[in-house]
Formats: structure tokens, C-alpha cells, sequence
């Protein structure tokens, strides 16, 4: 009970003095990355969670390419399952003289049969769940496509041949991530509609759906009945499939989230060790004084805990509303992404951080405290008497054990978590080791400077082994930032830079054959060259080589889903430009013989296809089998259109046949395009600058939220600066009040102290620059098939922000030490 | 324990006390067989030159460090057989300090310094007694002062003031004037000698100030770590 008295009583005036508040900045700032990601990886569970149960908007769905037979939804029927259909496909749809890409999601009585669908009444207003779906001759549509035609509601769309009146804003549709929706705005209409649009024409790319849904066991034998009676063309997904994918894929984002948060935790622990040994140093004069005057051991403890736990709550405060502020930042930068209205995060992040922050401080903070018990009462009459250094066996122990079970969490797996462990020693020691030779070239360096900096650069290999960790925690904040700052924009850049100036901006899909020649006129009318057309015939491969494609071995998962999926064929005489021959020979010009085809490189490697093998293609209801000839490189970048299996001509005769086109459309004669789409309601035109703006806009935003759970990294870095300075800052005062003694300026010993921060910046921005450099160059050619560009501003900029950052934040924490007036320094006694 | 080396009257004794130190050129001895008696309510000075032993006997004195040799009897309890919580117990019971650096609490107050010891003692009241004493050291209207606000000569009367606040039986003062000036100081030794004269406190001084020393009842002069007088000081 003493003890806390005491421990409260000294706990407010510890707060006040500088180490103490580094200590709570290194706990708040690991509280506050972790809740920040907690709260956020907790939301996007939430939110995949909420999207596995509706994605399907049913609890099976089957998906085909063709109208599902009537016969389908009557043995649903018989189960006693409830159906609905929908098709969904991409259009252009008017307003006046304005138009845009929509997915038209054309329902049926009953759609959605899980989760709701929710409207607005006007645009941007409240929305709310409806039941039921657009009346016939209406519309829901996306506030998005209202505002790109500058429509509202009641006002008319026009939709391939016929007009709908818009009587509701379209804010949520369970079955949104479904197709070609991420990309373009969606609109809803009925199915009574359908047929007088005009828009479903032989071998439209339109997708139908039958949903269903209802009793669990029913839905089970329903699904067990059709297995074996399913058309190859028709796909069947069920909840549990397609919940599986989404949680992988949100389950990679929150682990990856969670390791930059340790990243963070990790140098906090660093700074929380280093404030600790400080804060116990300090306090052991008052803890002799107290033993002295008859405190016990215990009580040496008891108030080391209490305040340890004080300080413990107070960081767990700061940091969970740092973390809440960073969430909300974060959530606003990735609304689009996520979902536009994600469930509140539960309180589990701030419980499950602040145990955190009790382990960060138990493992890190505590054996420094624990050692001050030991110190010995003669230290009243002797200052150099000190408790015996703690063992070094319980340090680690502790530091050990606390990171291991941090990173537990976020791994989740004994294995990984040693690898992990090991990996992470293995950096560090390498990091480390980079820093004190760079701490060593910079100590070299010191005979060729004037006096503020030699005495600068004395102090950087004075301090060797602080020097060294800190030139490496600033240096991996730093590496991070550039990473996700100069080296993003470089890769970006590259990437746009290998695309073709006149390659392709727009795709027009969905030409029937007797429209191909009128809008090749077409073109020629407005001036521009005649595109070429290439024929696309849907069609799915059967066997090869006899054996059924569904029991076929593959090389890998990619090549059973290329050979199982539905395929997009098509015919040409001679090759593409944008195509180089690898393998075999490519048929001659007028070629007429038995079906001839060729095959993508990468397709054939996957699926296991060499010359010589043959493929059965079913395609509308007849067979067509094709030995391969040639294996083609493909140059996709050319942004031609481009196909992955293309077949001899005459082969796909007679076969319900698309033709799709690029062409390169600047942006004056994009007018032209709503009288080609006006004449033409079928067919689809593709903005590719728009999705290539779109996907760069993603990547923009996605790699700011990672930026801003980074800029924890940073800040950490900071923080072991702070303590790094801290634990020296009376030596540092006692050697400026020296050096003014011995005739220094202020001036000098500002500039000795800068120094010292300045080549420790430039070592951290050196080691930043080369981290960044390596990762880039990996990145750029393992994942981008990029070269690797150097570029020398990434070293400028890198030791540039070193150099700032480290002097701010040294100034800060040094400034007491500068700024000390000799006489104040020498009166010393308390 | 040589029962019968206890009086009622000796609060303190040494008994052969030896402290040998290693150090990089083999055993050092600071302190030699030093013996002698203290009894209740006397003042003592321990005086000689610098490394004499004068602090080493101190730390041994009030049971900070032990002895290598030999045995200190602080008011009853022979300090060599005990744990350092059970010294600390002893020093909570029976000592008060007052250092030449002051070694004030900087995070505590004046008051909250002086209630220090009380509330380690396990005092009740430790507030209100605090006041008092800090009251009659002349700082009625400092006590809400932290030590960094306060003069030399206010932070040694602080000391003082915690120093006797828990009535101890025996108080180590070591060099107290020693970083104030002369006027300081004499104020407060005069404070010093005046609170152990009213409580009846055994004192024990070590100082190198001669004139200081000559207040005390008795002076143990000590010389290359032996005891080389000890003496009644006429008064």
C-alpha cells in the first residue's frame, strides 16, 4: 500500500522529465500501430466475412455462358428451393447525348434470395434495404453512371433499343464483386425488359445465372443431384467456395499488415530497452537514498511494477487513440477499396494491443528495472557503487520470449514463427553490422574536419554500438518510405514507359458479324484507318489427347483452370505482330487442311501441351478437334487483342463468332464513339485508359495506407533516436558545459552536436538508399519483368531525408544538452 | 553476539571492524580492527584526512555495506547477521542521514521528502508529523517546493528535516556543510546540534571542519584506516 502511494505519488512528476516520455512514446507508438492495424484488418474481416455470406446473393449459384434451361430452376423446384435468374453483361447506356459503361444486371422475381439490396432516393442521399425488384420499364441505377451521364432520377436511360426510367439510386447489390462490376458502375433492371433491348444477340458476352437457395440439407442434395447431370458450360459455386478465396485473400492482407505493425513493435521495443536502462539509471540515486532510509527490496519492486503497469495503461491510452485517429485516416483512404460502409471495429484490437504493450514492457522494460533492486544503499556515500549488471541470460530470455510472442499472433504457426525469428536475428545482425562500419568509415573521417565536426564525428564512433542501432532503425523506416514513395512512382513509370505511344486505348467487343463491315465505314467515314477485326468463338476444351480435361494431371493449378474454364477462341490466317513463333511452324496463308492450332507459351507450359497434342473444343453444341502446331510468345503490353489458343482458318466455321477490335482513340474523337455505340447497341467499347487509370488509382491508394501504417516505422525510428540522445544527455550536457568552459561558442557546440546527427543521417539515408535500391531491383524484375533502372535521385533524396530527419529530431532531444549554460551544469547537486 | 558487550546505554558499537577491497593491485585495506562504544544521546565526530576510512566507516556504521571483519551493533542488532532488508528494517527503525550532497527525491516535494521515511517506517499520520518538523526547520512556507526550486542551504534543512523525522535513534551526518558556504553551514549545524539536543539523538559526524568537530562530545580520529584517538572533547 506504501508502495503505491509512493509509486503514484513520484509517478506524475517521472512523466514530466524527458525519459519517462520517451519510454510512453515507444509504448504508445507500437499500442497505436497495432490497434491502427488491428482496427483495420478487423474491419476488412468484418467486411470479407459479410461479403462470403452475400457475394453469391444465394447459396448456390450456377453460372453459364447460355441461357440456364427451364428444367433447372423446375428441380430446384422440386427440392423446394427458391430461385431467381439474372444475366449480367457489359453495355453502353445514354442520357441524351452522354454515355457510359454500365454492367446491366438484368433480375428476375425473388433476386436477391441472400442479403438485401439497398437504394437511395436521390444521389449521394441515405440509403435503405428494399424488397423486390425494379418495376418493368424501371431502373436502378448506380449514383457513379447517373452522375457520368448527368442523369437523376426519373430521368430516361437509354438501354441497347429501348428507354427505362431511373426510380432509384443502386448503392449496394449483395452480388457486386461477381464479374464485371469492379470495373464498371452497375445497373439493375427486370428481366421483362430483356427481350425488347435488343442487347442479347448470338454470342453476346452475356453471363446468366440461376440462384438458389433454401434449406440447408435441400440445397445440399440439390447440388449432389445435378453434379453429374451438368453441361460442361455451366459453373457452380456454393458459399463455402467462394467464402474460402475471399478469406485467403483477406487473410494474406491482414498478415501482411500485421508484420508491418511488428515492424514498428519491434523498434518500439528497441527504444523501450534503451528509455528503460535510462529511466532505471536514473532513478537509482533515488533508490539508494530509499533503501538507505530503511526501504526493503519489495518495496524497490513494488514500486518499479506499479509505475512499469502506470506507464504501461497511460502508453495503452495514447497509443489506442493514436491507433483510433490512424484508423479512421486509413479507412477514409481506402473506402472504395473495402466497402463503402464497413462495420464499426470492435474494442478486440485495443485488448489485444495493449497486452501487447504488457509484453513489450515485461520483456524489454522490466529486467532494467528489476535490476534496480540491487542497488547497493552505499551508492548514498559512493556514486560509482552500482547493482551488478543483469544477467544477460534473463535479458535475452525476456526480449526473446516478448518477441516471440508478439509475433505469434501475426504468424499464428511454431514453425514460421521460428523462421521468422531466425530471419529477423539474421537481418538485424547483418543490419547492425552495415551500420557500425559505416560508424567506423564515419569515426575515420574525423581528421580531415574543423573542430565542431571532428568533435561530432568523435562522438558517432564513441558511441559505436548506440550509433549503430540507430543508424539502422532510422535506416529501415527510411528504406520503407522510399520504397513506397520514389521507387512506386520509378516502377510506375517504367512500366508506362515499355507500353507502345500508339498502342490501343480502346477495345470494342460484342461486333456481330453482320455489323463488321458497316463499322469499318464507319470508321472511314470519320476519317480514321479501318481497324482490323478478329473473331472470338466461346468454347470450352473437352479432352486432350482423349484423356477428359476435368481428369487430366496439370503441371500446375493454373493449367487445370485454363483447361477447365470457359475459353475464348479464335482464327486467323497469318500471326499477329504482337506474337513471336517459339515452337513448330505457323500454317500457310491459304491453308485449308484438317484444324490446326497454337498455343500461348505460358498456357502451354501451365496446362503441360506440347506439339502434336490435340484438343477437343465442344463449341455450341458441336466438337471440334485441332492438333497444336505452333507455341506462341505473346506480347500482352501491345494491348492487341490477343488470344491465348487461336485456331486455323475454317476450322470454326459456321460457329456463332463476336469480333472484338482495338484502335487507338485520341481524346477529341471520343464524340464519335456515342454515335458508333447509338448505331450499334451491342456493341461494347472498353476505355482501357480508364481502367488503366482506375488500377493506378488502387495502387495509389493501397500503397498510402500501407505508407501510413509506415510512417509508425518512422516514427519508432524517431524514437530510438529520442532514447539513444536520452541516455546520453548528461554526459552530453556535462561535455558542452566543458567545452563552453574551455572557450567554446554556443555556436561551436551546436555545430559539434549537429554533426554527430548529420553523418548518423547520412549513414541511415546510405543504408535506406541501398535497402530500397536492392528491393526495387528484385521487385522490378521478379515481379514486374521490368529492368531495373538506377536512379541516383533515390541516394540524393534518401540521404537528403536522413540528414533532415535525424537533425530535427536529434535538435529535439539534444536541445537541453545545447542549450545548458555551463554554471547551471556545475551546480549539480540535488 | 558477546552478550555482554551490551549495555543499555551503548547504542552503537564496532567491534574489530576490517573492510578490504580488491583492486587491481591485490587486497586494500581502508578500514583496520577499529573498536569502540557509542552511547545513547552522545555526539560523535569522526574526523581525519581525506582517505582515512571516514566513509567506509559511515556505510559500515549504518549498515549500507558489512564489514569484511568484525561486527557492527546498531541500537541491539548486529547488522552482519542480517539480510539487507533486514538492515534496511533496522535503518528504517533506528537511523537518519543527512549527506553532504543532499540526496533529496527531485520527483517529491519538500514535504513529500521529509514524509518519506516516515511512511517506509510505516508511520501513521506521516503528513501531519512531515509538517511539523519541516515547520521547525524553518520552511513553513517552502514545503511545496521541489528541491530543483530550492536553495543549498533549504535543501540541507530539508535533509535535516527528514533526517529527524522519524525520531531515530542514532543520525549519520556526513560532511553536511560541505557544499555550503560558511554562514550556511554554521546555521545549519547550529539547527543540526539543536534538533539533537531537544530529541536526545545519537550523532555521528564525519567531517573534515576541526572547529565543527570540536562541538561534538567525543572525536575519533582516524588515520590510514586505523583508529588512531579517541577522545572527550572538553567542552
Amino acid at each position: 500500500m506504501r508502495a503505491v502511494v509512493f509509486a503514484l505519488r513520484t509517478f506524475g512528476r517521472e512523466l514530466r522529465s524527458g525519459e519517462v516520455l520517451v519510454l510512453l512514446a515507444a509504448v504508445s507508438l507500437a499500442v497505436g500501430a497495432l490497434t491502427a492495424v488491428g482496427f483495420l484488418t478487423d474491419r476488412i474481416g468484418k467486411a470479407v466475412a459479410r461479403q462470403a455470406n452475400e457475394v453469391l446473393a444465394a447459396d448456390l449459384r450456377l453460372r453459364s455462358q447460355e441461357p440456364v434451361p427451364a428444367e433447372w430452376s423446375e428441380l430446384a423446384a422440386g427440392y423446394g428451393l427458391d430461385t431467381a435468374e439474372t444475366m449480367s453483361f457489359p453495355s453502353v447506356v445514354f442520357a441524351g447525348d452522354n454515355s457510359a459503361l454500365a454492367s446491366i444486371n438484368v433480375i428476375s422475381d425473388g433476386y436477391p434470395l441472400r442479403g438485401e439490396v439497398r437504394v437511395a432516393d436521390q444521389l449521394f442521399g441515405e440509403q435503405r434495404e428494399v424488397d423486390g425488384i425494379p418495376a418493368a420499364g424501371e431502373v436502378w441505377a448506380d449514383g457513379t453512371l447517373l452522375a457520368r451521364v448527368g442523369a437523376d432520377i426519373g430521368d430516361l436511360l437509354s438501354i441497347g433499343e429501348i428507354e427505362l426510367r431511373v426510380s432509384a439510386v443502386l448503392t449496394y447489390r449483395p452480388d457486386q464483386s461477381i464479374g464485371f462490376a469492379s470495373l464498371a458502375p452497375s445497373l439493375l433492371m427486370n428481366a421483362a425488359d430483356i427481350s425488347r433491348s435488343g442487347l442479347i444477340g448470338e454470342g453476346s458476352r452475356v453471363s446468366y445465372a440461376l440462384l438458389v437457395a433454401g434449406d440447408e440439407a435441400a440445397v445440399n442434395e440439390f447440388n449432389e443431384a445435378i453434379q453429374d447431370r451438368l453441361p460442361e458450360s455451366v459453373r457452380v459455386r456454393s458459399q463455402e467456395e467462394s467464402s474460402e478465396r475471399a478469406y485467403n485473400a483477406a487473410d494474406r492482407a491482414q498478415r501482411f499488415l500485421s508484420l508491418t505493425a511488428v515492424m514498428s513493435l519491434l523498434l518500439s521495443a528497441v527504444a523501450v530497452a534503451m528509455s528503460a536502462r535510462r529511466f532505471a539509471h536514473r532513478r537509482m540515486d533515488a533508490v539508494a537514498l530509499m533503501k538507505s532510509l530503511g526501504a526493503t527490496q519489495g518495496f524497490v519492486i513494488a514500486v518499479a511494477l506499479i509505475q512499469l503497469t502506470l506507464l504501461g495503461v497511460l502508453g495503452v491510452l495514447v497509443g489506442s487513440i493514436v491507433g483510433f485517429a490512424a484508423e479512421e485516416v486509413l479507412s477514409r483512404i481506402l473506402v472504395d477499396l473495402i466497402a463503402s460502409d464497413l462495420p464499426n471495429p470492435g474494442l478486440r484490437p485495443v485488448v489485444l494491443a495493449s497486452g501487447s504493450a504488457m509484453v513489450l514492457l515485461v520483456g524489454f522494460a522490466l529486467p532494467a528495472l528489476i535490476q534496480l533492486r540491487n542497488t547497493p544503499p552505499l551508492r548514498v556515500l559512493r556514486h560509482d557503487a552500482m547493482p551488478p549488471a543483469p544477467s544477460r541470460l534473463l535479458v535475452s530470455g525476456l526480449s526473446l520470449a516478448a518477441v516471440a510472442a508478439l509475433l505469434y499472433r501475426s504468424v499464428g504457426d511454431p514453425r514460421m514463427l521460428v523462421i521468422l525469428i531466425s530471419g529477423i536475428t539474421v537481418i538485424a545482425a547483418a543490419l547492425y553490422l552495415v551500420g557500425r562500419g559505416l560508424v567506423f568509415l564515419i569515426g575515420r573521417s574525423r581528421s580531415g574536419v574543423g573542430v565542431a565536426w571532428r568533435y561530432g564525428l568523435a562522438n558517432v564512433s564513441r558511441r559505436g554500438r548506440a550509433s549503430a542501432v540507430q543508424v539502422v532503425a532510422f535506416g529501415l523506416g527510411l528504406t520503407v518510405l522510399l520504397l513506397l514513395t520514389l521507387v512506386r512512382t520509378d516502377l510506375l513509370e517504367g512500366w508506362r514507359q515499355t507500353l507502345d505511344e500508339d498502342a490501343p486505348n480502346h477495345f470494342l467487343i460484342n461486333i456481330q458479324p453482320n455489323e463488321v463491315e458497316a463499322v469499318g465505314e464507319f470508321f472511314e467515314k470519320n476519317g480514321m484507318r479501318v481497324p482490323s477485326f478478329t473473331p472470338l468463338v466461346r468454347a470450352r476444351m473437352t479432352s486432350i489427347n482423349g484423356e477428359s480435361v476435368k481428369d487430366r494431371k496439370y503441371p500446375n493449378e493454373d493449367g487445370r483452370w485454363l483447361a477447365n474454364r470457359e475459353a475464348n477462341l479464335s482464327w486467323t490466317a497469318e500471326m499477329s505482330a504482337s506474337n513471336e513463333l517459339l515452337e513448330g511452324e505457323w500454317w500457310p496463308r491459304d491453308y485449308d487442311g484438317p484444324p490446326l492450332v497454337s498455343i500461348e507459351e505460358e498456357s502451354a507450359v501451365n496446362a503441360g501441351l506440347t506439339i502434336g497434342d490435340r484438343l477437343k473444343f465442344f463449341v455450341a453444341g458441336q466438337e471440334v478437334e485441332a492438333e497444336i502446331a505452333s507455341i506462341r510468345k505473346v506480347n500482352w503490353d501491345s494491348f492487341q487483342p490477343n488470344f491465348f489458343i487461336v485456331l486455323s482458318p475454317g476450322a470454326l466455321e459456321d460457329m456463332p463468332t463476336t469480333y472484338i477490335s482495338s484502335m487507338k482513340i485520341e481524346d477529341d474523337q471520343k464524340a464519335m464513339l456515342v454515335d458508333l455505340v447509338r448505331s450499334y447497341p451491342s456493341i461494347s467499347v472498353i476505355d482501357l485508359g480508364a481502367i488503366l487509370q482506375q488500377v493506378r488509382g488502387i495502387i495509389e491508394k493501397a500503397s498510402l495506407a500501407v505508407q501510413a501504417v509506415f510512417v509508425f516505422t518512422l516514427a519508432a525510428g524517431i524514437a530510438v533516436l529520442f532514447a539513444a540522445v536520452q541516455s546520453t544527455i548528461d554526459e552530453r550536457r556535462f561535455e558542452s558545459a566543458m567545452l563552453r568552459a574551455l572557450g567554446a561558442r554556443r555556436r561551436t557546440v551546436f555545430l559539434g552536436v549537429m554533426a554527430e546527427f548529420a553523418a548518423l543521417g547520412i549513414a541511415a539515408g546510405i543504408l535506406a538508399s541501398a535497402g530500397a535500391s536492392v528491393l526495387a531491383a528484385v521487385v522490378a524484375v521478379q515481379l514486374f519483368q521490368l529492368p531495373y533502372e538506377f536512379n541516383p535521385l533515390l541516394w540524393v533524396v534518401g540521404v537528403a531525408a536522413g540528414v533532415f530527419l535525424v537533425c530535427i529530431s536529434g535538435f529535439f532531444a539534444a536541445r537541453g544538452a545545447i542549450n545548458a549554460a555551463p554554471a547551471d551544469v556545475l551546480r549539480w547537486a540535488t | 553476539m558477546e552478550n555482554e558487550l551490551v549495555s543499555k546505554d551503548v547504542v552503537l558499537e564496532a567491534i574489530e571492524v576490517s573492510k578490504q577491497v580488491s583492486s587491481p593491485e591485490g587486497s586494500l585495506t581502508i578500514l583496520s580492527e577499529v573498536s569502540f562504544r557509542i552511547a545513547a544521546g552522545e555526539s560523535v565526530a569522526v574526523v581525519g584526512p581525506s582517505g582515512a576510512g571516514k566513509s567506509t566507516l559511515l556505510a559500515l556504521l549504518a549498515g549500507l555495506d558489512l564489514p569484511s571483519s568484525g561486527y557492527v551493533v546498531l541500537n541491539g542488532a548486529n547488522l552482519s547477521e542480517l539480510d539487507e532488508d533486514g538492515r534496511a528494517g533496522v535503518r528504517a527503525d533506528s537511523v537518519g542521514f543527512v549527506f553532504q550532497s543532499f540526496h533529496l527525491v527531485p520527483s517529491l516535494n519538500a514535504l513529500e521528502n521529509v514524509m518519506l521515511p516516515l511512511e517506509l517506517a510505516g508511520k501513521n499520520d506521516a503528513r501531519a508529523a512531515a509538517r511539523r518538523i519541516i515547520e521547525q526547520v524553518g520552511l513553513k512556507d517552502r514545503w511545496s517546493h521541489y528541491p530543483s526550486q530550492l536553495s543549498g542551504g533549504e535543501k540541507q534543512r530539508v535533509a535535516i528535516a527528514r533526517a529527524f523525522a522519524t525520531e531515530p535513534a542514532v543520525l549519520f551526518a556526513d560532511e553536511p556543510t560541505g557544499n555550503l558556504d560558511s554562514r550556511t553551514g554554521a546555521n545549519i549545524m547550529e539547527l543540526m546540534f539543536e534538533l539533537n539536543r531537544s530529541s536526545r539523538t545519537t550523532l555521528i559526524l564525519v567531517t573534515h571542519d576541526q572547529s565543527l568537530a570540536m562541538r561534538c562530545d567525543r572525536m575519533l580520529s582516524l588515520d590510514g584506516g586505523r583508529l588512531v584517538s579517541d577522545s572527550e572533547v572538553a567542552a
